[in-house]
């Protein structure tokens, strides 16, 4: 009955893909073939595997992984007592309102909080343990990190145990499983999803930080993000800087990959 | 009522997170009060930050840039969001519909640094003057997919009768576009129109890179504020832009909860 009436929405919107989504991937793409004067080159690639990226490399993928693994166990149960509260929609709000604070804000308050007089060592200090240098080391940058992501990890675990459906859960107590049988049998497996787009919401970012390795790690920590932007913004070395990015990109496609098929076969 | 144990213990939790996630945001409002200059050592109450903050005019400037931004970008965002979600809605083939949602989670996956650079690129190549324009365009640019994610479930609740109804009784592409469809996905817009607002606010990285040397958003100008140090107007500036914070959730809030009362109107009908 219905007219194939030609789609000209498509037009404007195709032009933002070529224009934003594949343009400047292909670009990226570009210039990590570009030495600084300009002309084709390999040496970037080849630069890339030497050691010191290397390094760079996996220091990057460790604390991606802690920071997504400390965001899991603190989400997870924070999602799962949120579920089980009055007022729930409240409660959510409450804790969505702090991610909606300025990062930068956050990441500022944090000096304040971490520093040499700041409220975390006046605690320590009550408590017996003494100050102690909490700022520029690798415990305030994975704190600083886990506190940001909390938010991206909590929503999709949140959403995705409000979806399960409680009579599963009675019916696992009325077969005799235990509270924590439930939990590992039962709403774990059915919570996955949930759990894979949190990870892949706070692993990716995580991979690529830069403003709180300068602020709070101080220059500690050197991630991926921080070598690009150092190559982009001081050093001028566009090429290496894009042969970095791309190897985010591809890095990005696999997870985007893996997790999208996984849960194609889910359902 | 329940047992208490139990009760204790989660809300205990609860608590402690609740504790963690606001210490930062109190501790910089409390501070911001502070007549000693410092994040620590409470000297004794003042309003001369937020008085030295109203005096800044470059700081006032600033903020005005940002909330432009994020107005002028939100807007255009959501209305080539909009046209995009129409888009994919109306593209029959499954495997370019897939495609066209692939490509459109690109920029929502891809990491802040490397769209900064990226875009960087693009605007060098292009030619085009770092400042205000790169800065909105790239805002626009990373906010078209988050309008899209949020419109698109609201085309596919639709259902296509209502639209063949429109037609029949003579209402022709546009009739039915504004008369029919923008008004059932009312709720998906807005609420695509906060996230792009919220993400153009809290955006650090990818203005960062595109945004040159004469333009400033609040992101980067307190990112170079803070790297020289703890200085109290910033947080004097923080509680401000907290207050109007907690007022944009009020808001949003209450729209949704009012467009969520239409919503079910119209499914009663």
């Amino acid at each position: 009955m219905r007219t194939r009436s030609r789609n000209f929405y498509l037009a404007p919107y195709v032009l933002w893909i070529v224009l934003f989504v594949a343009a400047p991937i292909l670009l990226i793409l570009y210039y990590s073939f570009q030495d600084v004067e300009g002309g084709w080159t390999l040496s970037n690639y080849s630069h890339f595997f030497t050691s010191v990226y290397m390094k760079m490399t996996l220091s990057s993928f460790w604390y991606a992984l802690l920071i997504t693994f400390f965001s899991l166990i603190i989400a997870y149960p924070t999602a799962y007592l949120l579920t089980k509260t009055k007022h729930k929609q409240l409660w959510l709000l409450l804790i969505i309102v702090p991610s909606w604070v300025n990062l930068l804000l956050k990441a500022y308050a944090f000096i304040g909080l971490f520093g040499t007089y700041g409220l975390t060592n006046e605690l320590l200090e009550a408590v017996g343990i003494g100050r102690q240098q909490i700022l520029f080391t690798d415990f305030s940058f994975v704190f600083v990190s886990v506190y940001i992501f909390i938010p991206f990890m909590l929503l999709p675990i949140y959403n995705s145990l409000e979806e399960l459906n409680p009579s599963l859960i009675h019916a696992a107590r009325d077969l005799g499983a235990s509270a924590w049988t439930t939990i590992r049998r039962v709403i774990i497996p059915l919570t996955i999803d949930g759990v894979k787009s949190g990870c892949q919401a706070v692993f990716i970012p995580a991979l690529s930080l830069f403003m709180i390795t300068r602020l709070i790690a101080g220059n500690r920590v050197i991630t991926l993000g921080t070598a690009i932007e150092q190559h982009f913004l001081v050093t001028q070395d566009w090429g290496m800087g894009a042969t970095i990015a791309v190897f985010l990109v591809i890095v990005m496609a696999i997870i985007m990959i893996l997790t999208g098929r996984k849960r194609r076969g889910a359902r | 009522m329940k047992a208490n144990g139990r009760w204790k213990w989660s809300h205990l939790y609860l608590i402690a997170v609740f504790v963690v996630l606001y210490a930062p945001i109190f501790y910089l409002v409390v501070y911001s009060f502070n007549s000693g200059g410092t994040m620590h050592g409470y000297d004794g109450f003042t309003l001369e930050w937020y008085g030295e903050v109203f005096s800044d005019t470059r700081l006032l400037i600033i903020v005005l840039n940002t909330f432009v931004i994020a107005l002028f970008s939100s807007l255009i965002s959501t209305i080539l969001g909009v046209i995009g979600a129409i888009a994919i809605h109306r593209v029959r083939k499954q495997r370019t519909k897939s495609a066209l949602l692939s490509l459109n989670n690109v920029l929502i996956v891809n990491p802040d640094v490397v769209i900064g650079a990226s875009f960087l690129i693009l605007f060098t190549m292009i030619g085009l003057k770092l400042g205000f324009g790169s800065v909105l365009i790239s805002h626009v640019a990373f906010s078209v997919p988050i309008v899209v994610l949020m419109v698109l479930p609201k085309l596919q609740e639709m259902n296509e009768s209502l639209i063949d109804a429109a037609r029949d009784l003579g209402a022709n592409g546009w009739g039915v576009l504004t008369k029919v469809i923008l008004p059932y996905i009312k709720s998906g817009i807005f609420a695509g129109f906060f996230m792009a607002l919220t993400y153009s606010l809290d955006d650090f990285a990818v203005t960062f890179f595109v945004t040159g040397n004469g333009f400033s958003t609040l992101s980067v100008e307190i990112y170079s504020r803070a790297r020289q140090g703890v200085a109290l107007n910033i947080n004097a500036l923080s509680t401000l832009l907290f207050l109007f914070t907690i007022l944009l959730v009020v808001g949003y809030y209450l729209i949704t909860k009012r467009s969520g009362r239409i919503q079910e109107a119209g499914a009663r009908l």
